[in-house]
């Protein structure tokens, strides 16, 4: 039997092909001086089309996917990704666009995106959108040197410091590094929500931004928001709003309203675009109008019933990639968007937050919230060590495995022990709930009576607890 | 539509948790906020989305493909999108639970293998969000590596490229960045390099091809910025490789390159795939994920995301980067076209690369007034010298159905004239000869 982990380099024989070329009429060496020529050829696998097709499927069955299975993972909003986007926004036309192209040419792909600029404004409450970042963390870089632009046109240079709260995502306090700025980190009170004392104590006339994930990591909505927008503004600072937890505000909330002044989103997530192992994503940039002139250039923008992309913006932050954004996945932004209208939009919030808030009820008193307040689209829970005869949150994890479902985000946020992130997302059923809701009782239950099964879990998997520790002190990387 | 709930189960939802409506769930967002007005236009159906979507399609005018500088259309074998477009790719999660992500994870280390082989590194990563942006994470690691302050960049680099490493230093302490001129042969000015390789110049970025199709002497180019003590980053067209000499023959310290030529469409320029490979030691100044080979408790060989401690969620402000989001997907498309190819296969399609540029760039030098403007070898892309300012041969030739190229007037002073222009192997002879001819008659 063929083991299922063979690399494609073990199933190489000399000489097999899976596509095949018109031959040139000369070698590269009658076209380039040998000094510029490779000696040797690379090492890459030779195999036949049957073969690569045969590889490549096998490796996809040994993978949990949405399409196949329940996903809980908080906070990266599994979310069913409608399959017309998949088709519709790699149409030939729009895959075949060139991106210099005479603006001429491309008028589909610019309306589209366009388009979908202004949706996001109507959705969000801001003056202006840039679609340019290729993911979340690619947005939050591009707000916060949006941001720094800001200040330093107004030669506001003394601001230094980005105040990020711990209930905020991982990538921020990275992000605001990279921009050259010294992260100033404040601790969340008792509630999981922001501590107004700390951020008081933290803003200054140093403060260039605060960065605020709404709803935060712990699931929750800052319940201070307006106050917390008024304090930031007061002392002069920008408020950065990370969006990526959006699909439990869609339609019932804008953030331009709660006083934000640059915020990302994340298409993969609130907008339905699949995840594809990590990528690519999308991280549109938003801005109240004062701010709007600092965003990324270049813009597209809309002249004589023309569309264009304009990067006369002397005061922009600068650019943030090659060419314009991952068109591609802003395409399945717009066409998510444009299957919604205003009332039917609060259905995505609504159900994000209702499942969230199913899951959280049903488990109590097993497996408990952490801060016992309604949540928004995601719950904490965490575990009672005492109760459970020496099993951690890990073993839990992987117990879920064998029961076909994939793990919640675990020990995230950091501020809570033994965490457990589970986000349902508006499109699982009642009966998913339900089945999932089953196992972790049913787990709870093994945990009391047969801890040894669930430590050593998964049992079920191609491969079991493997040695994290060792890969990384002698790291194989390539074959 | 995509929520599940009947009216029926949300009100057993709701009497579970012991409230009455989902509005008594949202009581922590100020109520003065909520549900506010939205002026969206009609909800589509699919059959709706379907047909709006067509129609933009049918706006964008499909034009016989020259334009490169950057972006490149190539030939995609059919299996390519087959495979990846596969819900149990296309759906999965970035591979945090290894055991239930083996599939994802061996396909990154599959790809990494490739890239090393491709470019003779030791280690790559699992991609970046495109070209430009791998290359200013990369220049960045070599600031931390060395401490030295000034970057050094050919003035032909890709104008986007200069522009999104300038936004990424822009705030990193006191780094200059400074361009080496080009020659009339359209490379390097080698004795400019020199005089700017003083001791303070922490790297310097070879563009292999260079934005203006010219190939570089890159051995000459490695010794000199050795010599100096700086770091070499080769920036590279990654389907060149099956032919061109490869960033570890010529002792680049990092590697990268947008890797969209390997099987990934052009979509308007994005998503792209930025590839990143660097030797050994600089391992762990990478951003970004690596898969890596360990055991698991039975001995079985396992793919697990490995040397984590560089990464954000783990250092939070002291990582090496923000990075989360990688280009899994493009990276997938780029490991089943190399599998496909095999070292051969990419031999032949950079040879037709190779044959159909040079054939019309002949063709075009037969066309009165054009000439071919530098001697320098080239891969697939070359630059003209037209009698009219070259935007003006792209407006004209966009009317004849021929994406003519790109005009180098705005990013580079002087050359208004100078059109960029690339035959890949999707072009046949019959396409570059109306080009040459299409031409002629502007």
């Amino acid at each position: 039997m063929l083991k299922h982990n063979e690399l494609s380099i073990e199933k190489s024989r000399s000489g097999r092909r899976g596509v095949r070329f018109e031959k040139a009429q000369k070698e590269a060496s009658g076209y380039l001086p040998s000094n510029l020529l490779r000696t040797q050829e690379p090492r890459l696998p030779e195999m036949s089309e049957f073969d690569t097709v045969r590889h490549f499927t096998r490796l996809s069955q040994l993978n949990y996917s949405l399409d196949s299975q329940f996903y809980p993972l908080g906070s990266c909003t599994m979310k069913y990704n409608p399959k017309a986007y998949d088709s519709l926004s790699v149409l030939p036309a729009f895959a075949a666009a060139h991106p210099f192209a005479p603006a001429q040419a491309v008028q589909g792909s610019l309306e589209a995106l366009y388009n979908l600029q202004e949706l996001l404004k109507t959705v969000t409450g801001l003056s202006a959108f840039t679609l340019q970042p290729a993911a979340g963390a690619h947005g939050e870089l591009t707000g916060i040197l949006t941001i720094r632009a800001y200040h330093d046109a107004r030669k506001d240079f003394a601001r230094t410091e980005v105040i990020v709260p711990d209930t905020a995502h991982g990538t921020n306090p990275a992000t605001a590094n990279m921009a050259g700025y010294t992260v100033v980190n404040i601790k969340s009170a008792a509630d999981g929500c922001v501590d107004k004392e700390a951020l008081r104590a933290a803003l200054s006339e140093k403060t260039a931004a605060v960065m605020l994930t709404v709803p935060n990591t712990v699931g929750l909505f800052e319940k201070d928001i307006r106050e917390i927008a008024d304090m930031v503004h007061k002392a002069g600072a920008l408020f950065y709003m990370d969006g990526a937890n959006f699909n439990a505000l869609i339609g019932i909330a804008k953030p331009a309203d709660f006083g934000v002044d640059v915020m990302h989103l994340n298409l993969h997530k609130t907008f339905a675009a699949p995840h594809g192992g990590g990528g690519p994503g999308s991280g549109p940039v938003g801005a109240a109008a004062h701010v709007a002139p600092y965003l990324p250039k270049p813009f597209v923008v809309k002249k004589d019933g023309l569309y264009s992309l304009e990067d006369d913006r002397a005061e922009s932050a600068g650019r943030m990639k090659a060419f314009y954004g991952n068109a591609a996945i802003c395409l399945r932004g717009y066409c998510y968007l444009r299957q919604f209208d205003g009332n039917t939009l609060r259905t995505v919030a609504e159900n994000a937050v209702l499942n969230a808030n199913y899951v959280r009820e049903s488990l109590k008193g097993k497996f408990n919230a952490f801060f016992d307040a309604v949540c928004m689209h995601e719950c904490v829970l965490s575990i009672v060590p005492s109760q459970m005869n020496g099993i951690h949150t890990s073993d839990i994890a992987k117990r879920l495995l064998d029961y076909g479902f994939y793990a919640p985000t675990i020990y995230f946020p950091l501020i809570v022990p033994e965490a457990m992130m589970i986000e349902p997302t508006e499109t699982e059923s009642k009966e998913m709930l339900d089945a999932f809701v089953a196992v972790m009782e049913k787990i709870y239950n093994e945990i009391q009576t047969e801890p040894q099964t669930v430590h050593d879990a998964p049992h079920t998997q191609c491969v079991c607890r493997i040695d994290e520790v060792s890969a990384a002190r002698n790291p194989n990387l390539k074959w | 539509m995509f929520t599940p709930n009947t009216p029926k189960d949300q009100e057993e939802m709701l009497a579970k948790i012991g409230v009455s409506s989902v509005k008594d769930l949202l009581k922590q967002i100020p109520q003065e906020l909520l549900y506010p007005a939205l002026d969206l236009p009609k909800a589509l159906t699919e059959q709706e989305l379907s047909a709006h979507m067509q129609a933009l399609a049918a706006k964008n005018r499909p034009l016989k493909n020259f334009i490169g500088a950057g972006i490149y259309e190539h030939f995609i074998p059919s299996a390519v999108g087959a495979l990846s477009s596969r819900g149990e790719f296309l759906t999965a999660y970035t591979p945090y639970q290894a055991e239930a992500s083996q599939g994802t994870l061996q396909t990154i280390y599959e790809f990494q293998s490739c890239i090393c082989a491709l470019m003779e590194m030791d280690v790559a990563t699992a991609s970046h969000y495109d070209g430009a942006t791998a290359l200013a994470e990369a220049v960045c690691a070599c600031l931390r590596v060395n401490g030295r302050k000034e970057v050094l960049i050919p003035a032909a680099l890709h104008p986007h490229y200069k522009e999104v490493l300038k936004t990424y230093l822009r705030y990193f302490e006191e780094v200059v960045l400074n361009e080496v001129p080009f020659d009339e042969k359209g490379t390097l000015a080698l004795n400019s390099l020199k005089e700017k390789l003083s001791s303070g110049v922490s790297c310097f970025v070879l563009s292999q091809p260079n934005f203006l199709g010219a190939l570089e002497e890159a051995d000459t180019v490695s010794a000199l910025v050795h010599e100096a003590g700086a770091l070499l980053v080769a920036l590279v067209n990654p389907l060149s490789l099956g032919v061109l000499k490869a960033p570890g023959a010529y002792q680049a310290d990092f590697a990268v390159a947008e890797g969209q030529p390997l099987g990934n469409p052009m979509n308007f320029g994005g998503p792209g795939l930025g590839i990143m490979a660097a030797k050994k030691a600089y391992m762990r100044q990478l951003p970004g994920r690596i898969v890596g080979i360990a055991q698991d408790k039975n001995g079985e060989r396992a793919f697990v995301l490995t040397l984590q401690a560089r990464e954000q969620h783990i250092r939070r402000e002291k990582a090496a980067s923000n990075i989360c989001s990688n280009e899994a997907l493009c990276a997938l498309n780029a490991v089943i076209y190399l599998t496909l190819l095999g070292p051969k296969g990419l031999k032949e399609v950079d040879e037709l690369n190779l044959e159909r540029s040079h054939r019309l760039a002949e063709l075009i030098s037969q066309v009165p007034g054009y000439q071919i403007k530098f001697s320098a070898p080239f891969f697939n892309e070359f630059v003209v010298n037209c009698p009219k300012p070259a935007c003006e041969v792209v407006e004209k030739m966009a009317a004849k159905g021929i994406g003519a190229g790109y005009a180098l007037g705005k990013d580079f002073p002087g050359m208004e004239n100078c059109l960029l222009v690339c035959a890949t192997e999707m072009r046949t002879e019959e396409d570059l000869k109306a080009y040459a001819d299409a031409l002629g008659g502007i």
